[in-house]
């Protein structure tokens, strides 16, 4: 845009063919291809037969439409069905892993954010002693390295006795992390002390402010907050891989590295791999997609994970 | 580790936080505004501190306990002193390991920071549109998983479609994560691809501090856009950048996900990267004290980059304004 006001600005100089714009557009261009083409291969692959894709490998379309693939990662297609069309015959079902990462990534994001909003209102809103040293433990913990905890953590779990658990797989990260206690903290910090006062004076306590006043006030950070942790929960693969070992605790991304160790190395499964694909991937384009706007807006702040 | 934290935390209005809470009787006669908050402040915290203490202090300190003993998860752990640290220096694969995750680090860093720079440039000087900075995020929207398996597919030797174009050009197919020379580089690539939207729009949200005007005054000057860059954007996004740049360092050297689905660590210990190596001993061999050493080395690798960065960098020090 800047460079549209410049060229009026410059006047009576005519511009040659911008080669640097375009040279930019190009780039610009290629960088979009690049990042969205494989989308479309998953969705071009998962809706092959595998007898298709290895006879015309090339095809820029789905090789012989068919919903093959979909239907074997659901779990809707017979054994000897599934191993006739390439697969494994495993029986895996990602109706039961779709609704597992449900479950952990809303109890993970609805408890996080909560908690980390309560702990930010006490670190901005209100004064007690030893505010500053507990705040000041907290932002030490955010230089502690995540992956430095799994395996104590892990030990602590199996002790709870709640190894291939939901809840096993979601309490670490269910109380707070000291990221989201840091971030919500830098909003409510910037909330006038007047709107506090006035609600005070009209007889509200500090627990009402923080429902009524605080939380309404900081919804945009809140609802960032949240779709980055649903988004961060619901794509975590090395805790969930440490704690699950059964179906009944088996999240989306650990069910597809299982899928792809079932299938033998010479004879993948693509078709059906790449379906099971998009059903992990595709909820959340959609939420994404519902909050791009705000998102994209605000992640210089909440960029600092 | 902040952009947003550059202000000090706030100073406490007179009176709250200096009050001696021991005498909690007396004090409430006084008037309400100089009174501390300290009985719900404790019902708030309680769940974040619960969490922080149980999940977060605890295993670290637990962490550096179980690096020195030997410990199986069935039998308690037992003190063994420095054993453990004396097997990882004498441990070829573990300096192996680290050096496959250094060599990782580098080319993953290397080029997605090279790469996220042309983005946030581009998308600050070319356009300001917000759909193009929605559509380079949606890889990270995937899960490391999801990543590794499409670009598994896509870079597969014999059907996959980036073999059939190099194949295409009369070149010969390469065999990128089957093959000991390209298996890192490759994986470092796809994790690229992930993350270079994310790192491009955290320095576009730096790029947006720079004012216009210096732009619109060296043009008037005759700049060209290379030298603006290197002249403007350069040295005033020099202080995010630090900051970035630690930050995906310290999440490169944690790579795990992507080297899980496609390679196993494979072939031949060529991807073995530090913290499969640690999964390994963990999970694969029970010795969960050995993979505690290795992962306080970890933890001690990545605070020394991150004070080094930091030094070099001047990470904490703006030229703006």
């Amino acid at each position: 845009m800047a460079a549209v006001t410049t060229t009026t600005t410059v006047g009576p100089v005519r511009r040659r063919f911008p080669f640097g714009r375009a040279a930019a557009w190009t780039v610009m261009g290629l960088i979009v291809l690049i990042t969205l083409l494989p989308f479309y291969w998953i969705l071009r692959t998962a809706l092959s037969t595998n007898a298709g894709l290895s006879a015309d490998p090339t095809n820029p379309l789905p090789v012989d439409l068919t919903t093959s693939g979909f239907e074997r990662a659901l779990g809707l297609q017979s054994a000897e069905e599934a191993v006739k069309q390439g697969g494994a015959g495993g029986g895996l079902d990602f109706w039961r892993y779709l609704l597992n990462s449900v479950l952990v990534s809303t109890l993970i994001t609805g408890c996080q954010i909560f908690f980390s909003a309560m702990a930010a209102y006490a670190f901005s809103r209100l004064r007690w002693r030893g505010r500053d040293k507990v705040f000041g433990l907290f932002l030490a913990g955010m230089m502690v390295p995540t992956i430095f905890t799994l395996l104590p953590n892990f030990v602590l779990i199996k002790q709870l006795h709640l190894v291939d658990t939901l809840l096993g797989i979601a309490l670490p990260t269910m109380f707070m992390t000291p990221f989201a206690v840091f971030f919500l903290r830098q909003f409510f910090m910037n909330i006038p002390r007047e709107v506090e006062e006035a609600a005070l004076l009209d007889g509200a306590g500090k627990v009402k402010i923080f429902f009524r006043v605080v939380l309404p006030m900081a919804s945009t950070p809140l609802v960032t907050l949240g779709v980055l942790t649903y988004i961060t929960s619901w794509n975590d693969y090395f805790w969930p891989l440490m704690v699950s070992y059964s179906d009944s605790s088996r999240v989306l991304t650990v069910a597809l590295a299982v899928f792809r160790a079932q299938t033998p190395a010479t004879g993948v499964d693509w078709s059906g791999l790449m379906a099971a694909t998009l059903i992990a991937a595709l909820p959340m384009l959609v939420l994404f997609g519902c909050f791009a706007r705000r998102i994209v807006s605000s992640i210089g702040f909440t960029g600092i994970k | 580790m902040t952009i947003a934290s550059s202000s000090p935390p706030s100073r406490l209005p007179a009176g709250g936080a200096s009050e001696p809470r021991s005498k909690p009787r007396t004090r409430r006669t006084e008037v309400g505004e100089t009174r501390g908050d300290g009985r719900l402040a404790a019902v708030f915290i309680a769940p974040a501190l619960l969490g922080f203490l149980v999940f977060l202090l605890w295993p670290t300190l637990r962490g550096i306990y179980l690096s020195f003993t030997r410990f199986n998860l069935l039998t308690p752990a037992k003190w063994v002193g420095l054993d453990n640290y004396v097997r990882m220096v004498n441990d070829p694969i573990f300096w192996d390991s680290l050096k496959v995750t250094v060599e990782y680090v580098v080319i993953n860093i290397g080029v997605q920071t090279v790469s996220a720079l042309a983005i946030a440039v581009l998308l600050q000087r070319l356009t300001q549109s917000a759909m193009l900075r929605g559509i380079v995020l949606t890889p990270y929207l995937m899960s490391n998983v999801v990543a590794g398996l499409v670009w598994l597919w896509i870079l597969d030797t014999q059907l996959g479609i980036g073999n059939e174009i190099i194949s295409a050009l009369g070149a010969d197919r390469i065999p990128f994560l089957a093959d000991e020379t390209w298996a890192i580089p490759t994986i470092a690539l796809i994790n690229v691809w992930r993350h270079v939207g994310y790192t491009a729009l955290l320095l576009f949200a730096g790029l947006q501090a720079i004012p216009n005007d210096m732009y619109e005054a060296a043009r008037v000057d005759g700049a060209s856009e290379w030298r603006m860059f290197w002249r403007i954007t350069m040295p005033l996004l020099r202080p995010v950048l630090a900051v970035v740049l630690i930050m995906t360092v310290i999440g490169s050297f944690q790579v795990f996900d992507t080297v899980a689905v496609t390679t196993a660590g494979g072939p031949a210990n060529a991807t073995n990267v530090l913290q499969y190596y640690i999964y390994g001993s963990a999970f694969g061999r029970f010795q969960f004290g050995y993979a505690s050493a290795m992962s306080v080395a970890l933890l001690v690798v990545l605070s020394a980059i991150t004070v080094l960065q930091y030094r070099l960098t001047r990470a904490g020090r703006t030229d703006l304004g």
